[in-house]
């Protein structure tokens, strides 16, 4: 049981066209790892599906499954109706995948690309070349198209590489972190066109350590750690989930940290969590609370630099689900809070 | 099959696309074998004592197979760059015949060891060199080294595939050709090394391609050399490709 609803039971896993992505028990290991420790999961058709996790839960492995990339080692897994494993050949028809690099061949020009793309999925050398420049309109690459990838900017690249995906105009596209390493201008031009896939039909499985993207994106969201799905549901069910209003506050040294922690423990619904010089606590009730915690702080001497109450983020649920902060790969795995 | 043929000729057409893009590359294989030919030509070649044959006929088809045998460093750096831009992956997600990515660049391989070889034999004849046989055995004689060379491509393929980095793909590749190379009749008569070199000389694939080369092009005795070359070129090839498809199968790198 890996699947863990949120306050609002998850809509029941139908089968049938409403399913685009089921998964069940799936387990895939590299030596004595477990990438992938009993993941379920549902993907209904027309939606996007943000997938979080910190580094090395199993994201990248769970896209590489669906796009048949790897073998798994147990339990099933089906897109579109199609087995991963048994239905390999006929699924690549049907699947789109722009990975974590951009996978394009910098030797070739972008409608070279395209063209040679299409030409691998079996159309005839005029139409893949038609449908490339079809794709270079869309994606705002029509004057560089004739011009050698290896000169195209990162965010041109990562275009390029999402236009490749839809060459043979997917149902199901698969984002392994597609923003990563964009400048914000072309992250939010990227997250438009996405969103433009969607409003066609496309369903789309999206890895990502952003979690703003996924906020923006994703109409539901699992959050996976050691490769099971340790919560699902939507954006705002795991906030509820994480609980009510949250205390933010910045102290003026760092190195009152713990004690910052120690002096709110009374007032918060949980044990309140610290980073750096920023402790946020979940409280009880709203009245009152900032009074109260400016009060025990100034009490043990704690200088307090701001502090404000707001609704819980992404960043809180992924925090108190995994125990360490998002885009942490730089810190050890922190200990279970939880 | 038939997806095979057309998948195979696309990836191929794909590779010798950037020849004229990425000139380097292509300088770095003639010109690397242009310098070794005048080195081993006006440097040693007048200290190697060849019995009646001049030095520079001897050379020519030893110096070719040495060429053809590296021709294969294409494939594994361009492989191995595949693997890690994530290109790999691109194509292992599309509904494409699987050995295809493997077999157009073998494939390519030829078309740009055909190049070299030309090159070499024009090298060769500039300075000195002359067929001494047939039309129809130098003809041949460019088939099998053809066939060898695309033999050893796909042992570069494996290479580039498990390599984890361009730089120990070359490496890997260097140590093992060098030595293969240099200790057979490419260079000098195996009749002149101490015991030991010459016993590994004598059984050395090399050798007996070189040897077959030299009887197809300057008419020196055949021996069992060719068709010896060619089971080479068999074996090597049905050890090599099905090792390196398995491998592109199970997935490339990470």
């Amino acid at each position: 049981m890996s699947t863990v609803p949120g306050s609002t039971p998850a809509p029941p896993a139908r089968v049938g066209a409403e399913t685009a992505i089921t998964v069940r028990g799936l387990v895939k290991r590299f030596g004595e790892v477990r990438a992938l420790d009993g993941v379920d999961l549902d993907v209904r058709t027309g939606t996007v599906l943000g997938l979080l996790g910190p580094n090395g839960a199993g994201k990248t492995t769970l896209v590489r499954v669906l796009t048949t990339l790897l073998t798994p080692d147990d339990g099933t897994a089906s897109v579109v109706g199609l087995d991963v494993v048994k239905e390999a050949a006929s699924l690549r028809h049907r699947i789109g995948l722009a990975g974590q690099y951009a996978a394009v061949d910098e030797n070739l020009t972008g409608l070279e690309n395209l063209t040679m793309v299409g030409r691998l999925y079996g159309s005839p050398r005029a139409a893949a070349k038609r449908r490339g420049a079809e794709l270079l309109e869309r994606f705002d690459l029509v004057e560089a198209g004739g011009r050698i990838t290896s000169t195209y900017s990162g965010g041109m690249r990562r275009r390029l590489d999402l236009a490749a995906a839809l060459v043979a105009k997917p149902a199901v596209l698969f984002l392994d972190e597609p923003t990563t390493g964009l400048d914000p201008r072309s992250r939010i031009s990227l997250w438009e066109t996405i969103e433009d896939l969607v409003a066609e039909g496309t369903t789309v499985l999206l890895t990502t350590q952003y979690l703003d993207e996924a906020d923006r994106l994703a109409d539901a969201i699992a959050v996976i750690d050691h490769g099971r799905v340790i919560a699902s549901g939507t954006a705002d069910e795991l906030k509820d989930r994480v609980g009510g209003e949250r205390l933010e506050i910045a102290l003026e040294d760092p190195a009152d940290l713990d004690a910052a922690v120690t002096a709110l423990t009374a007032l918060a619904a949980e044990t309140p969590t610290g980073e750096g010089s920023i402790v946020s606590a979940p409280v009880r009730a709203r009245s009152g609370a900032i009074a109260e915690a400016v009060n025990r702080l100034t009490e043990q001497g704690i200088g307090v630099d701001d502090i404000n109450l707001r609704r819980p983020t992404l960043d809180d649920v992924f925090l108190s689900l995994t125990g360490h902060a998002a885009e942490g790969a730089a810190e050890p795995a922190a200990p279970e809070t939880a | 099959m038939r997806r095979l043929v057309t998948d195979t000729m696309i990836i191929a057409e794909r590779n010798l696309v950037r020849l004229p893009r990425k000139p380097e590359l292509l300088i770095a294989f003639t010109v690397q074998p242009i310098m070794f030919v005048l080195l081993f030509r006006f440097v040693f070649g007048g200290a190697i004592n060849t019995g009646g044959v001049p030095y520079v006929d001897f050379l020519i088809p030893g110096i070719i197979v040495q060429n053809i045998a590296f021709g294969g460093f294409v494939t594994a750096l361009g492989l191995n760059e595949d693997v890690h831009k994530g290109l790999i992956d691109r194509f292992r997600s599309l509904p494409m015949a699987r050995p295809a990515v493997l077999a157009g660049r073998t494939l390519a391989d030829v078309v740009t060891n055909f190049i070299s070889i030309c090159v070499l034999v024009i090298t060769g004849v500039i300075i000195g060199f002359s067929f001494n046989a047939p039309v129809l055995h130098v003809i041949a004689g460019f088939g099998l080294l053809l066939l060898f060379g695309y033999a050893f491509s796909w042992v570069f393929a494996l290479v580039g595939l498990l390599a984890s980095t361009p730089e120990s793909a070359n490496s890997v590749g260097f140590l093992a050709v060098f030595p293969l190379t240099f200790i057979s009749s490419a260079f000098v008569p195996v009749s002149s090394m101490p015991a030991v070199l010459r016993a590994f000389a004598n059984v050395n694939p090399f050798t007996v391609v070189v040897d077959a080369m030299r009887s197809l092009w300057i008419g020196t005795p055949a021996g069992n050399y060719v068709w010896g070359s060619v089971v080479w070129a068999l074996v090597i090839l049905a050890v090599f490709a099905p090792l390196a498809v398995a491998r592109y199968r199970r997935a490339a790198g990470t």
